[in-house]
């Protein structure tokens, strides 16, 4: 069953076409890398798939629910970690998360045995106490996923997440998020960092709100590096 | 209905302990009614003669009248502060959290307005306890019975708070919103003079003061206070306050308001 289904979506701003007539469909447990220079619409079609932004031209659907009709049932089942941050800093660790598990209805042992696991994932039992403020952006960013994960849903989105973050902290943001995609959950990411792309990920290349191609990064490049494939292709504006 | 719950209070008391944080915010919000109320109202008291009206029977002095009025302007200021920060949460992302939620888009922002309201209606009993230490004080069963009063208003003007936060983008439009609403909202009032008294100045000044929501957050406030229930200004309110949450959620629906209006998210 496809987890994430997007079928025949455009948007509009005014005159300006962001997305035109963009559709994909992936799996569960795979990591999915939403590929396209600045402006492709990356930013445009997080906001359709959040549901920040609504269009009557095409349909997403989570797991099954489809956003516009059941809008609940599928944002339910979305992780979402956004290009800015969205902790409060003046909160410790443990009141971002509480707050954010109660936003998702969540209370009780149910919200508590989330956010120790959420804890425990970070690594950051013991720092609980602390000011969000106190901790370093790559750590930031990790609780934010982590966050995103407490209400356990079925598909993770994260646009361009490790905007801002050191080398080493994108790394470690890259490869904690595709072992993530190992335990069965689905994660799309969206970026225009080749370089966080692996092999065998999930690539949708967008250009000009157009979906270029949509395959295994070995298969899309070929056999040339994914960064020359990527860039011929959005030059031409064609797939490869 | 639980995970509603669930949801309200957490909103709420993140709204309590960000205030409470904020001290200095807290104190502004304090000092701004104790200044018109010890200072401006004891230069008025001599040059603004006051006639008996309801809800008063017998002669007050103007310290007295304006005690209404200033618990209004906290709520006033308090609805647009938490506009403000709902503009500032926007641009920080904070506002997508709430809006990605899978509870209903009107009741979470009903719970931020609520949040708004519990802040607003500390404010205003930090106010009265001052403002009756320094002798102007109000019938016992007033404090109880303002009580109602203040949640209906405080609800009106954060209605009104909100739907001005759906359509500004940015912050920098804000210190121009503060100046258009809360000023003319504040002096256009029975807040400070009673509607009779504008009438001597200016008949049309008078008809605005009296199609003000805010003159009837006000009375509503001031009826309470003396233990009566002013049915025109509560009519009044109850109608701006359902006119102003439809125009924000319009305003807050993805389909229609925000991010549709100028060039939208990022790229």
């Amino acid at each position: 069953m496809s987890m994430l289904a997007v079928r025949d979506v455009s948007y509009s701003y005014g005159a300006k076409r962001a997305l035109d007539h963009v559709s994909f469909d992936l799996p569960a447990g795979r990591f999915c890398a939403l590929l396209g220079p600045n402006g492709a619409g990356k930013s445009t079609l997080f906001s359709l798939m959040t549901r920040l932004l609504v269009t009557r031209q095409g349909t997403i659907s989570v797991a099954g629910h489809d956003l516009a009709r059941n809008p609940r049932a599928a944002l339910a089942r979305i992780g979402v970690v956004f290009q800015q941050q969205t902790l409060d800093l003046d909160m410790t660790v443990l009141q971002n998360l509480r707050y954010f598990a109660a936003l998702q209805g969540l209370s009780g042992a149910a919200a508590q045995r989330s956010i120790d696991g959420a804890l425990e994932r970070l690594d950051m039992r013991e720092r609980a106490g602390e000011k969000a403020r106190a901790l370093n952006g790559g750590h930031r960013r990790r609780m934010e996923i982590a966050r995103a994960l407490i209400h356990d849903p079925k598909v993770l989105m994260l646009d361009e997440p490790t905007v801002g973050l050191d080398t080493g902290s994108r790394k470690a943001i890259t490869a904690h998020v595709h072992d993530l995609a190992e335990t069965g959950l689905l994660v799309f990411w969206a970026t225009h960092l080749v370089d966080e792309i692996r092999d065998h990920d999930d690539v949708v290349v967008l250009h000009q709100g157009r979906v270029l191609r949509h395959d295994t990064a070995a298969a899309i490049a070929g056999d040339q590096a994914l960064i020359d494939a990527f860039i011929q292709m959005t030059a031409r504006g064609e797939p490869a | 209905m639980m995970r509603w719950l669930v949801a309200l209070r957490a909103i709420v008391l993140r709204e309590a302990m960000r205030f409470i944080n904020q001290r200095s915010r807290f104190v502004a919000a304090l000092v701004r009614p104790l200044v018109w109320l010890v200072v401006f109202a004891a230069g008025f008291r001599a040059a603004l003669g006051l006639s008996i009206i309801p809800p008063y029977q017998t002669y007050i002095t103007y310290e007295v009248y304006i005690v209404p009025g200033l618990c209004g302007m906290i709520q006033l200021f308090n609805g647009m502060q938490s506009s403000l920060s709902l503009v500032y949460d926007r641009e920080m992302g904070s506002m997508r959290l709430l809006l990605t939620s899978p509870l209903p888009r009107w009741w979470l922002l009903f719970s931020k307005l609520l949040a708004g309201v519990a802040v607003s209606i500390l404010q205003v009993y930090v106010f009265l306890a001052i403002a009756a230490a320094f002798g102007i004080s109000m019938p016992w069963s007033g404090y109880l019975y303002v009580f109602p009063a203040l949640v209906i208003s405080g609800l009106m003007l954060g209605a009104l708070g909100l739907l001005i936060s759906s359509t500004i983008r940015q912050l920098e439009n804000f210190a121009g919103v503060m100046n258009f609403v809360i000023f003319p909202m504040f002096f256009m009032s029975t807040a400070l003079y009673p509607l009779w008294r504008m009438a001597e100045s200016s008949v049309l000044l008078r008809d605005i003061c009296a199609v003000n929501p805010f003159t009837h957050a006000v009375e509503l406030i001031r009826f309470a206070l003396y233990g009566s229930v002013n049915g025109m200004a509560l009519l009044w309110v109850v109608l701006a306050f359902l006119v102003f949450m439809i125009g924000s959620l319009i305003g807050y629906d993805p389909s229609r308001g925000m991010a549709r209006k100028g060039r939208g998210p990022g790229s």
